[in-house]
């Protein structure tokens, strides 16, 4: 590998930020894609942005208001019509706090 | 005699309307052409052949009344699996996503079902859209129906396949970077990306919240006018959906090409590109000087830094989009776990394939702390540079003309093991998102092995109906011999 723009370390820092849980092999392989990736997005330093406004939006719309009207809204059977587990009418999950 | 499942809509409505054919005898043509092709195609996800025959007999029954009938009354439609439709599962191509059944539907579900549309499936695609070949499906690859050892492109790579081989009649697809038209390109068929906004993105599964657009894929220019209609329009239900009245772009179809102003961006043409695909382009654009058009030469200077852009700014919000997938409140939880922490980590980590795992990776890092600026916000302000470009060349054209792709369809296989020459094959088409413009891609000719090549159209933001206009007249005009997959 010619240049480290991301090495191991940081790769395996990633993935537990975006709660991934990676192979010391699928490590490698992601280290040395990612690095190729970030080597060709190093290309955009050539471009003088120097007081270029950031776009986060291709058609600018103002926010949108709307009156605060009461609407039907799912069930609550339905909301949990898809818990991979569940309780009464609630979603479980395991303890948080021991 | 062409057969029934391989008609356009325009058509079918029409012999529906004059009683020559039921729903019913159609959507049998369609189930019948999906039995006999989906082994070698693998278009479908989920085939819901039973809904579809029950919408096709309530469709009889509107014929039947007399009452006024809906555009797509009866017309069997591919959904991208990437549309949530009420009571039918929606994975999205992914294993996270296996078990999910939407109690809710789309805004553009909604919308097809309420012109009367049949269900024919939730075709296949990449695995939440990130692809350019649906080889990252969890559900197996779809086979380009022209060559079947070539991908059929993607990520809507099953709705292009399912409209290219008879499967339906026309299909949606979604489009976050070429997802639309690169499939359409490369299957031979007609795919439109809306200007961003256009089509409300209410129930459409979330990649990159700020290029994704919903659109139609058909067999020709009319019948993407005919579902876009249908699509279009804004939805209190998408703060981001435009609140613009929506045209009639069935009556602009004919306005013609004469005396339009069409831009030749120097930046598509590019040494290393596909020699045939370059040669059939170049002679469309021949065509539609010769049918009166002016040729301007245009320049896009920003071009060569999209895919970077791009690459950074849609996993950036990806990675965002994605952190929904906890295990907690729908979709896949791993069955084994001891605390939260490890519930999450091998959820997703099970749930997701390796190309869903590399975006969110290198959005995460994109938008971690010390390298925020140096890429996402760096990222967002060449966006703004390419919008620009694209602003600046709409002064000097109406539209803008070049290839939909750099070549035909690849092999199966040929780009999985290096990303990065996979992201390269959108070079043409992520422009047009970053920009936020519609965009088209139509058939313009074959190679000399008979893989489609397409030709890409793009207009002003909220000018479809000159980007339909002016395909529907190069269509007309160029009356390119009607392939099927079959005829040789």
């Amino acid at each position: 590998m010619s240049e480290k723009k991301i090495t191991e370390e940081e790769v395996k820092h990633v993935a537990l930020l975006a709660r991934l849980h990676i192979t010391n092999e699928e490590l490698k392989a992601f280290t040395e894609q990612l690095n190729n990736i970030l080597i060709y997005m190093d290309m955009l330093k050539k471009v003088d942005t120097t007081g270029v406004e950031p776009t986060s939006h291709p058609v600018p719309v103002p926010t949108p208001f709307r009156e605060d009207i009461v609407a039907p809204s799912l069930s609550q059977d339905l909301t949990l019509s898809n818990a991979p587990q569940k309780e009464k009418k609630f979603f479980k999950v395991p303890p948080i706090i021991e | 005699m062409v057969p029934l499942y391989y008609r356009t809509i325009s058509e079918l409505h029409e012999g529906l309307k004059r009683k020559e054919w039921t729903s019913v005898e159609l959507t049998q043509a369609v189930i019948k052409r999906i039995e006999e092709i989906e082994g070698k195609i693998h278009s479908f996800i989920t085939i819901t052949a039973d809904i579809a025959l029950e919408q096709a007999a309530e469709a009889d029954r509107i014929f039947a009344s007399g009452d006024p009938v809906p555009s797509l009354c009866g017309i069997p439609i591919a959904i991208k699996d990437i549309f949530c439709t009420k009571g039918v599962r929606t994975t999205c191509a992914s294993r996270i996503l296996g078990n999910f059944i939407p109690p809710y539907d789309s805004t553009v579900t909604r919308k097809l079902r309420e012109a009367g549309a049949v269900f024919v499936g939730k075709t296949n695609m990449d695995e939440f859209a990130m692809g350019s070949s649906t080889e990252t499906s969890f559900y197996g690859t779809t086979f380009n129906p022209w060559d079947t050892s070539r991908v059929p492109g993607g990520s809507s790579g099953g709705s292009a396949a399912a409209v290219a081989s008879g499967e339906c009649i026309a299909s949606v697809g979604t489009d976050t970077g070429g997802s639309i038209r690169q499939p359409a390109s490369l299957c031979g068929i007609v795919g439109l990306k809306p200007t961003y906004g256009r089509v409300s993105r209410y129930g459409m599964i979330a990649f990159a919240s700020s290029l994704d657009q919903g659109g139609p894929m058909t067999r020709d220019v009319k019948d993407c006018a005919i579902v876009l209609q249908v699509i279009a329009g804004h939805d209190p239900a998408d703060s981001t959906s435009v609140n613009r009245s929506v045209p009639d772009y069935l009556k602009v179809l004919e306005k013609g090409i004469g005396g339009m102003k069409i831009g030749i961006p120097k930046e598509y043409f590019i040494p290393g590109m596909d020699q045939e695909v370059e040669g059939t382009v170049r002679k469309a654009i021949g065509t539609l000087e010769a049918m009166g058009a002016k040729l301007v030469e245009i320049s896009l200077p920003h071009t060569e830094f999209a895919v970077a852009t791009y690459y950074i700014i849609a996993p950036s919000e990806a990675s965002s989009n994605l952190a929904r997938y906890d295990g907690v409140k729908f979709g896949y939880r791993t069955p084994k776990y001891h605390d939260l922490m490890e519930m999450y980590m091998k959820t997703r980590s099970e749930g997701f394939g390796n190309e869903v795992k590399r975006r969110i990776m290198l959005g995460t890092y994109a938008l971690s702390s010390g390298y925020y600026e140096a890429y996402y916000r760096k990222a967002q302000q060449v966006r703004t540079l390419l919008r620009k470009d694209f602003m600046e060349a709409f002064d000097k054209c109406d539209i803008i003309v070049t290839p939909t792709n750099p070549t035909p369809a690849f092999k199966i296989g040929e780009k999985t093991s290096d990303p990065l020459q996979m992201y390269l094959s959108d070079i043409f088409t992520i422009s047009c998102n970053l920009a936020g413009s519609p965009g088209l891609s139509l058939p313009c000719g074959f190679t000399k092995d008979g893989l489609p090549i397409g030709l890409q159209i793009l207009g002003r933001p909220f000018d479809e109906e000159t980007v339909l206009s002016s395909a529907y007249s190069y269509e007309q005009s160029a009356q390119l011999k009607k392939r099927t997959v079959e005829s040789d």
